[in-house]
């Protein structure tokens, strides 16, 4: 008995730590699918606009206002370190290096994979339980090309432009925010932004990782939606799974890209 | 057998549809009332909450299991994120400070210090708004499509004292708890990634200097509004499901995206608060 007491913890954590390997290993077949099929220029491109809109354009306001909350708070937390060296024209730096490279990307990539990850999820999952996806087959569809890869392409598009609109709003919301609350002129902010310690690598930097942040949303939203098993309830633990998933990912690559670009 | 091209049945279409700038801003219209609504039922929960936290059953078997369900499964997963933002954050702060001063020896200090006052508590809660967030709106939002929830309501128990009540409390104090353990999480790896990049002694790392009481009210302050937020807009989310697991869909998206928003919105009022109340707090 007390064998067993110490073994179950032990296979428990091998069984989570094999599952999440195996999940990894069918993300990445399904990455391999979708370069595939659009390699063959299988894409139904009225659904892709049609997921633009629905994905991107929609999206703006929670985007917008997340973006403008930002770039308060980045000044507020930049504040002390400003006053303790006296150093106004540096608060344009001190906030515009933080939102542009982590925390601009990574907050746009959460709220995208919350808002537009889940919902796509449990679309693709609410026609996986239906049958949907097995009645495009029987009708000679490309699932992939009609279904999967539009959504693909919007989602990592989308949180391109987010983050681009994002990075632009929260510098707008940190300026005025300055202006407020510490009294230092948004032109000495923008100043201070453009004084050359900060280049186009910082803002590239946050670009290409909310790319990969949108591939890493796109496929973990996809690949949970069209494995849904179990009628209904099954469509809910895939949207939970999904913004899980979603999340570790974006958090794992920040890390990882934060090393390997600079 | 000629098909028809795609203008051609706008010809004999004798209803047009409305001018899409009025549905724009038809639906801007639909998207304020319905966020002014779902704040006034997030409000309306939270006072019953308090209230039935007074006044209601007596049952902390139920608070325990929501603490475990809310708490010890997110630790892991909060420790691991909050673990790789630290030494992300230790790298890219000394990267960017060593254009502006060569000196280092301050980094561990004002890390520690922009960790008590904002990003322990704000990364670890957006990390909970997905995972704990999400659950219950899945949970309360399937019990809601289900018609259990007027079930509590015909055997006489308010759904609030049963499900969100203890919930809310579980939350506000496991947010408390994971906060301080994966912040220490975050602290360790940063201290860890110091020494790998920049070379700079552990010793010289932890400092505390620059923490004060002002700092700690701050985090405290923001992990108790987080805390009772996260719940409370879930629940209302889960509560408002219709139409089956579509529905739950929905809710469940809705959820996310609020409590990541409030989290951000409370984030910027409780920062603001205490910078206009106490100042920068360090002279």
């Amino acid at each position: 008995m007390p064998e067993a007491a110490t073994r179950a913890p032990l296979a428990a954590l091998g069984r989570a730590a094999a599952s999440v390997v195996g999940l990894v290993g069918q993300i990445a077949l399904l990455g391999r699918q979708m370069l595939s099929s659009l390699r063959r220029g299988q894409l139904d491109r009225t659904e892709l606009v049609r997921q633009l809109y629905k994905m991107g354009w929609q999206s703006l306001p929670v985007v917008a206002a997340t973006a403008l909350f930002t770039g308060g708070i980045m000044v507020i937390q930049a504040a002390p370190i400003v006053q303790r060296y006296g150093a106004h024209g540096l608060l344009g730096w001190g906030a515009g290096f933080g939102t542009l490279r982590e925390i601009g990307p990574l907050l746009t990539a959460l709220m995208i994979s919350g808002r537009v990850g889940a919902n796509n999820t449990a679309e693709l999952g609410t026609m996986a339980v239906t049958e949907q996806i097995d009645g495009l087959r029987a009708l000679a569809i490309d699932p992939f090309g009609y279904l999967v890869l539009p959504r693909f392409l919007a989602i990592i598009a989308s949180a391109f432009f987010a983050t681009v609109v994002a990075d632009a709003l929260a510098l707008v919301g940190a300026a005025y925010a300055g202006s407020w609350l510490l009294g230092v002129e948004p032109g000495l902010f923008y100043s201070g932004l453009t004084s050359g310690l900060l280049g186009f690598s910082d803002v590239a930097h946050g670009l290409i990782k909310s790319v990969v942040f949108g591939g890493l949303i796109a496929l973990s939203s996809c690949h949970h939606g069209i494995t849904t098993q179990g009628g209904a309830p099954g469509v809910g633990r895939s949207v939970n799974a999904t913004v899980v998933t979603s999340a570790a990912a974006i958090f794992g690559a920040d890390y990882l890209l934060s090393f390997v670009i600079q | 057998m000629t098909d028809p091209g795609p203008d051609e049945p706008l010809e004999h279409e004798p209803s047009l549809p409305p001018p899409p700038r009025r549905a724009e801003l038809g639906r801007l219209g639909e998207a304020a009332i319905a966020s002014i609504l779902a704040a006034r039922d997030t409000y309306g929960l939270f006072v019953r909450s308090l209230y039935y936290t007074v006044r209601g059953r007596r049952e902390p078997g139920a608070v325990v299991r929501q603490m475990y369900e809310i708490g010890n499964r997110s630790l892991v997963f909060v420790c691991i994120v909050m673990g790789f933002i630290g030494m992300i954050l230790v790298y890219q702060g000394g990267l960017q400070t060593k254009r502006v001063v060569p000196d280092l020896s301050q980094l561990g200090a004002t890390f520690l210090e922009v960790l008590v006052r904002d990003l322990g508590a704000s990364i670890c809660a957006l990390m909970l708004a997905t995972r704990v967030g999400a659950g219950i709106a899945a949970e309360l939002g399937s019990m809601a499509v289900t018609e259990q929830l007027d079930a509590l309501r015909l055997c006489a128990a308010d759904p609030v004292d049963y499900l969100v009540k203890p919930r809310f409390l579980a939350s506000v104090v496991m947010v408390l708890v994971l906060t301080v353990i994966s912040s220490s999480a975050a602290y360790a790896t940063g201290m860890f990634g110091a020494q790998l990049f920049f070379g700079i002694n552990p010793r010289t790392f932890v400092n505390f200097a620059l923490v004060d009481a002002v700092d700690v009210a701050t985090g405290l302050t923001k992990c108790i509004a987080y805390g009772a937020a996260i719940p409370l807009i879930s629940a209302q989310a889960g509560f408002a499901a219709t139409r089956g697991s579509e529905g739950v869909g929905t809710a469940t998206t809705h959820a996310v995206v609020r409590s990541s928003l409030a989290v951000i919105a409370l984030d910027f009022l409780i920062s603001g608060a205490f910078w206009v109340a106490f100042g920068d707090g360090s002279e």
